[in-house]
């Protein structure tokens, strides 16, 4: 694995961050609200986002996992435990880690060229280095031609495909995807997913990336993080070892992708299982209209 | 190419309705005011009013009145000078409010009690206030849109997607960075919705304004729209009323037409959906 890394690394240069880097979660709680209102989102959570390697999350809807986003991106802290990069405690949001998030965040109001230039800009260093890799960019997620049409202008497939470069320019140590194909159809999904693997594979920085989409899952990571229900824990890791680079196909035709999926399914069917029968719907619905109120 | 363009737009299919739908109404408004009584029934309201021809013909002598236009000028120049100040001052004031909690708290109580007292509740005040008729009448405008325009800003920019800021930030934008290119931008619709209304309010308060105030000291001919209204009312002559009361809407009409553009140049995305 790591011979190919070095090898893909030199194809790509200017993409590469310089450092691998990787983020440890250690009995990671969220608590929101407090008293007898108090709603516990994420409980001892611990895992690994491995260095160069694509880390996927999966779990059940609802479960948490855009918390451990804001968490794990600095825009909220955790009410207990630590989350580390590289050794060193996270403390705000910062540009080493960029979030692509569920719904579409380009700017409406910026071209699509300006929307990849936003970050060079914003901390000065719009120069010529940016002018030229912010066109690289805009070639290789192919929108040359809607370098100068606004994002509602753009499919939402293009739209993905702008942020991806708009987060890419900013050469993260760590890419964080929260679910960013949903709301695609099933043509243009699959079509991101060999994209993305594709550019993963050309620099294989550290990628996190969510999902409740299993073939997703599987088509994607290197590593498969299977979340509980709330309040979330890490129940299970899965290290994918089907070659890269992988095709569609093989995710239905491969005997050891539908091994995993069987995998992957036995323990989320159970996880929501536990919150459909446990767990009591309509108890957790009056416990969470309630912690609403008391905000 | 651009008299094609000329063309086009009157040989629209919108541009047409509107020239049939405004015939319609002026010839139900002639037909009703020439006859009194249609069937033996009275026609309530449009019976006493002066017919299209009558109005027009008393507009026709007016057009080469210095007087006339320079009613326009002054109410104009009121609304202008009023809504311009408006904006000035709240824009930065509703942006701040929105983005800085201590002086949100501290300023909106106040701007909240004051809100909801009409423009034109102002105008005994603001006579013994300011110095001068004309620039009480300026002020009384300038609540008009103040308000509105405060509110509007505030609105918009505190609804702003949280992801649009959080992805700013980390990128590594500024505060002021952010400030300037996330969340003035993503206010700026709001801003021109805000700023047509408060640009209509305006007018409304500027004619009552004026014919409260006396048309603002310089009386005659010269004391705005409003008070050329009054003045026709005073004097009798109705064709005049209604002369004025179309010269404002017209008036209104441009004023919103020219926000409209402008806010279509500051705001291109909007066009694209």
């Amino acid at each position: 694995m790591s011979t190919m890394n070095q090898e893909t690394a030199k194809s790509n240069v200017e993409l590469r961050s310089q450092n691998s880097s990787e983020i440890v979660l250690n009995n990671v709680c969220k608590v929101y609200g407090g008293g007898p209102f108090a709603k516990e989102v994420i409980k001892d959570c611990s895992f690994t986002i491995e260095s160069n390697k694509l880390t996927v999350m999966i779990g059940p809807s609802g479960c948490g996992k855009s918390t451990l986003i804001q968490l794990i991106a600095g825009f909220e802290k955790p009410t207990s435990g630590q989350i580390t990069m590289n050794g060193k405690q996270i403390t705000g949001p910062g540009k080493d880690r960029l979030v692509l998030f569920q719904e579409s965040a380009l700017f409406p109001w910026m071209t699509t060229y300006d929307n990849i230039m936003y970050g060079p800009r914003a901390r000065g260093e719009g120069g010529k280095e940016a002018t030229e890799l912010a066109d690289f960019l805009l070639k290789k997620v192919g929108l040359e031609a809607f370098r100068d049409k606004y994002p509602s202008q753009l499919s939402g497939g293009m739209q993905r495909r702008a942020e991806l470069a708009r987060a890419m320019i900013n050469k993260p140590e760590i890419m964080i995807l929260d679910e960013p194909f949903r709301g695609l159809d099933n043509m243009s999904k699959e079509l991101m997913w060999e994209y993305y693997a594709n550019l993963y594979e050309e620099d294989r920085n550290t990628n996190f990336f969510i999902t409740t989409d299993i073939d997703e899952a599987i088509f994607l990571a290197d590593r498969l993080i299977i979340m509980t229900n709330l309040p979330t824990q890490s129940r299970h890791v899965i290290e994918i070892d089907i070659p890269r680079p992988r095709k569609i196909e093989d995710i239905f035709a491969s005997q050891r992708a539908n091994d995993i999926k069987k995998e992957v399914m036995t323990l989320l069917h159970e996880e929501a299982m536990k919150s459909f029968s446990g767990g009591s719907k309509a108890a957790a619905d009056f416990l969470e209209a309630y912690s609403k109120r008391a905000e | 190419m651009n008299i094609k363009k000329l063309k086009d737009k009157i040989l629209s299919r919108a541009f047409l309705r509107g020239v049939i739908a405004i015939s319609i109404f002026l010839i139900i408004w002639e037909v009703g005011a020439r006859f009194e009584s249609w069937y033996g029934y009275r026609v309530p309201w449009i019976g006493l009013i002066p017919p299209p021809t009558g109005v027009f013909a008393s507009w026709g002598p007016l057009l080469s009145d210095a007087g006339y236009w320079q009613s326009w000028q002054m109410s104009f120049m009121r609304v202008m000078g009023g809504f311009i100040a408006a904006m000035i001052l709240g824009i930065p004031f509703g942006l701040f409010m929105a983005v800085n909690r201590t002086f949100h708290d501290t300023a909106f109580p106040t701007f909240e009690i004051l809100r909801p007292i009409p423009p034109l509740a102002w105008v005994p005040a603001s006579i013994i206030f300011w110095p001068t008729a004309e620039l009480s009448i300026a002020f009384v405008t300038f609540l008009g849109a103040f308000y509105t325009i405060v509110i509007n800003v505030l609105g918009g920019a505190k609804s702003i997607n949280k992801q649009y800021l959080q992805a700013a930030q980390s990128m590594g934008a500024s505060q002021w960075d952010i400030f300037r290119r996330v969340v003035f931008p993503a206010t700026l619709p709001s801003i021109v919705v805000g700023s047509a209304v408060g640009m209509g309010i305006t007018w409304e308060v500027v004619v009552a304004a004026e014919m409260i105030s006396g048309g603002g000291g310089s009386g005659g001919n010269g004391g705005g729209l409003g008070f050329f209204i009054w003045n026709s009312y005073l004097g009798g002559s109705y064709e005049q009323i209604v002369v004025g009361m179309i010269s404002i809407g017209i008036a209104g009409y441009f004023s919103s037409e020219m926000l409209r553009n402008l806010g279509g140049h500051l705001t291109p995305w909007l066009k694209t959906r």
